[in-house]
This record gives structure tokens, sequence and C-alpha cells, in this order.
């Protein structure tokens, strides 16, 4: 345990100190007295208004977590199945994976206003967004690991008789397990980004109300504090889904895998 | 002597193989292998030798020609490398080809450790591959053959990775094998040594399209350990078939 935090701990640890401590200073130094205000907070600024209305922060980031782990459970459903599919055959590849690109392309915030004319504001529209813009790493990273299977194992299955369902279940996907969780780590981030996004055009205001909600709302105000909160609590969250992530992988691949052999 | 009748014949008859761009692998390939022989197949490299095995194992398809064998063909495969399952530990990747083939837990368990100790792995039975040795990975490989009991068993340069020492003693150990279970083997090499040491026949065949240069018997006694590799009669075996593989390349 001491080893694991004088490796993992103590250097990120350490960075944050010495930015905090030189962030605070610099704001403090040029004070508020010259030509141009600049509204930045300090970080001494920001956990105080964290700690000001915790209560609040508390619940909107139980809001956004609801929705960024509901579309991050969608990618990675809707991304393996979808992979899977077209990893079986070569036309379906060429006939739809131009298409699932889509979901990496198109400009989410310009069509966010049309989702909430089709499912009204609120958790189901901010779900829906936050699938779009994570699932496609999903599809990519599964896929392309599903498609470098070694083919001498491939050839062995053949030769004792195996179905295409054990070959997937024996074979592929666990060959494919390492992408999929890298696909799932990107996931996890993104589906955090893709809620507040959502919760600044989609999400709702007054009750359950998220930390996108309450980044815009304070951003009105100019409680800066308050936005920088909100800011660092969204960060915090996509942090620990990608953590959780993490953690999962290092369960399943401990016994075998490179990455996950050395300690870190 | 040996226990015969646990191997399979197997015939090839005008054997072609054509890949798409037009380069014929094979072209026009017969020969016979008698039931519990153990045969080497030599050739330079890129000569078509892996394709005739593939073909043998049904994984590849003849472009004209056939494969028949003589009784019931139970078909196991090594290839160059050990390919293990790596989430796999060593007794269940050795059990994976009766697990596929739908026998019950317990029994395809019990078969894997048998197929273990045969290849002197007895200990090993709980590691993954990544905790092994390149040649006890090719043991394992060997075993996850075996544990079929295979009447068939055709192998692909199976020790061409590893070193020399390890290399000798696989093919001892294989040699063993052989006399104690009298399958028919096929086993494809580039090293005129190895062909020599291990097989009681060597067929060598020519760069693309693969034609057969010389087809004949080995004549060493069937027990075969490292003091013979020394030996005169072992080096006028292996200046034969070497002789015959210069031809072939040239």
């Amino acid at each position: 345990m001491n080893r694991y935090f004088l490796r993992s701990i103590l250097p990120p640890l350490v960075v944050l100190i010495a930015v905090s401590i030189s962030w605070e200073l610099s704001v403090r130094m040029r004070g508020t007295g010259g030509e141009y205000h600049m509204p930045l907070p300090t970080p001494s600024g920001i956990v105080h208004a964290i700690s000001e209305q915790s209560s609040e922060f508390l619940a909107a980031t139980c809001v956004t977590a609801e929705g960024a782990l509901l579309g991050f459970v969608a990618s990675a459903l809707v991304g393996c199945t979808t992979a899977v599919l077209l990893s079986s055959s070569i036309w379906l590849r060429r006939a739809l994976y131009p298409y699932t690109l889509f979901f990496q392309t198109v400009p989410v915030i310009a069509i966010a206003p049309m989702l909430e004319i089709w499912s009204g504001a609120g958790l189901r529209a901010v779900v829906i967004v936050a699938f779009i813009v994570s699932v496609f790493p999903v599809i990519a990273n599964t896929l392309g690991g599903l498609l470098s299977t070694d083919p001498a194992l491939e050839d062995l299955f053949r030769l004792y008789g195996s179905g295409a369902v054990a070959r997937l279940w024996k074979l592929k996907l666990p060959s494919a397990l390492p992408s999929l969780l890298v696909g799932l780590q990107v996931a996890a981030g993104l589906a955090v980004i893709g809620t507040v996004v959502a919760e600044f055009f989609v999400g709702t205001f007054g009750q359950n109300e998220g930390l996108g909600v309450k980044i815009v709302s304070n951003a009105k105000y100019g409680h800066t504090d308050a936005v920088f909160a909100g800011v660092l609590l969204a960060s915090l969250l996509g942090l620990a889904m990608f953590c959780g992530v993490n953690l999962a992988g290092r369960f399943l691949l401990r016994r075998w895998h490179p990455s996950e052999r050395e300690p870190l | 002597m040996r226990r015969m009748g646990k191997g399979v014949g197997v015939e090839m008859i005008g054997l072609r193989r054509v890949f798409d761009g037009g380069v014929a692998a094979i072209d026009n390939l017969s020969f016979t292998v008698s039931p519990g022989e153990f045969v080497a197949i030599l050739g330079p490299s890129g000569c078509g030798k892996s394709t005739l095995l593939r073909i043998i194992a049904g994984l590849d398809r003849a472009t004209a020609g056939s494969v028949k064998s003589s009784g019931e063909t139970k078909i196991a495969y090594v290839f160059q490398d050990a390919h293990l399952l790596p989430w796999r530990n060593v007794l269940r990747n050795v059990a994976l080809p009766l697990e596929l083939m739908g026998v019950e837990k317990s029994q395809r368990l019990a078969a894997a450790e048998e197929a273990l100790k045969h290849v002197g792995l007895a200990d090993a039975i709980g590691r993954y591959p990544n905790q092994l040795s390149g040649g006890m990975r090719m043991r394992v490989s060997l075993a996850r053959a075996l544990v079929t009991q295979p009447t068939l068993l055709l192998l692909d340069e199976p020790f061409a990775a590893l070193d020399e020492i390890t290399r000798q003693k696989l093919d001892e150990q294989l040699r063993a094998l052989w006399l104690d279970r009298g399958m028919t083997v096929i086993f494809v090499t580039h090293s005129t040594g190895e062909a020599v040491f291990l097989a009681d026949r060597a067929v060598v065949l020519t760069a693309r399209p693969a034609r057969i240069v010389r087809d004949g018997p080995i004549t060493l006694p069937p027990r075969r350990n490292g003091a013979l590799r020394t030996s005169a009669e072992f080096a006028a075996q292996t200046r034969f078939v070497f002789e015959a593989l210069e031809q072939a390349g040239a």
C-alpha cells in the first residue's frame, strides 16, 4: 500500500498541490484592481462554492451521474451488439460501417433542440445525447478487436467443428475484450461530457437540475466560482466512471493480458 | 515392435491449389501415406508445404484433386507457434478440442490431465500461457493436439521458433509419443536434421508449384536418442536428404 501510494498517488498529488497553490497566488496577487478584471476564481473560491451549496451540488451530480450512466450503459450494450453484427459479415460491414461514423460526426448540439421536441426535456433526451456521443468508440474498438482474432485459433476451432456461437463466446469476444475495454474507457468520459452538454439545452430547470443546468444558470449571473465548481464536479464524475471501467478491466484481464501485468 | 492400427492412411491424388492471382502453390501432386507412418515433408520456404497440410486438414480446399483416408480420421493440427488461448490456464487450453466436440466436463479435464502427463507438464496445469517458456507452450500445444487421440497428426514446422536444445528435446519426445501411440504423422519442416531424426520417410518438394523430387525411406533404428545425431549413419541419411533439398531449391 505504501509502495502503491508512492508510485501512483504521490506524483499526481504533488502536481495538484503545486498547480493549486500557484493558481491561487497568481489570482490573488493580480488582485481585482487592474484595468481588466479577469473573472478567474481561485481554487479556494471553488471549494468554498461547493461547500456552501453542498447539498444542491450533490443532488446535481447525482442527476448528471444518472444520465451519464444510462447513456454509457446504452452505448456499451448497443455498441457491442453492433460490433458483433458487423464482424459477422464483410458485406454488412461494407454496407453499414460508414453510417456508424455518423454517431461520431453528428453535431449533437445542433440536433439537441429537435430531441427536445421529439422526446421532451429531461432525462430521456439527455440519455439519448450521451448515447450518441459515446457509442462510436465502443463500436470501433470492439469491431477492431473482433476482427483481429488470431486466424490460427479460428482454424483450430473450425478443425474441431465448433459452431459460430462457440467461436464468438470462447474465442472472438475474449480476444476482443482488451480493445472493448479501451472503447468503454473512452465512452465513459464522453458520456459525461455528452450529458452535461445535453443539460445545457434539454435539461430541466427547477427540479432535477443536473450539473449542466447549474453551470448555465450560474454563468448567467456571473457566479464564476459556482460555474467552476460545476465543471470540477463534472470532471470528477467522468474520472470516477473511467476508473470504474479500469477497475473492471483490471479484474477481467489480470491473469493474462500484458496491459495488466505490470503493477502500476 | 510398435502397436499398429491406430493410424489412418492418407492418399493424395492429383492435388492442385491455385490462389487468387493465378499462382499455383501445388500442381498435380500425388502420394500415399500408410497407416501409422511418420512422414517428413521438406522443401524450400514458400513451396506450398503448409498449403498441402491445410488441404489435408480440410482447412483449405484444393482447386483440383482429392484427399482420401483409409478409415476413421481424427485430425489434430500443430501450428508454427503454440497459439494457446491466453485467458485460459494450461489444463483448460488442452481440454479445448474436447470441449468444442461436446465432451462432458469431468471427462475432458481428465483427458487433458492425461495428455499433459505425456508431454511432461503434469505440474503446470494451473498456470497461464504467459507464465510459460516457449518450449513449455509448444508442449501444451502438442498436448492439446494429442488430447483427442488423433489418428492423423499434422505438424507445420512446430518447433521452428525454439532454440536448438529445446527443439531436440521436443523431437525426441514426439518420436517417443509416436512409438507409443502409432498414429499417422505428417511433419512439415525445412530442417534436414529434424526430418531425419523424426521420420521414417522423407518427401522432398520443389519450389512453387510443389513437385516431389525425392520420396524415400530413412533407414535408422525405430528408437532414437540424442546420441544418434552424431552417428555416421545419421550423417549419411542427412546428406541424402540435403542433396535432394538442394536439387529442389535450384
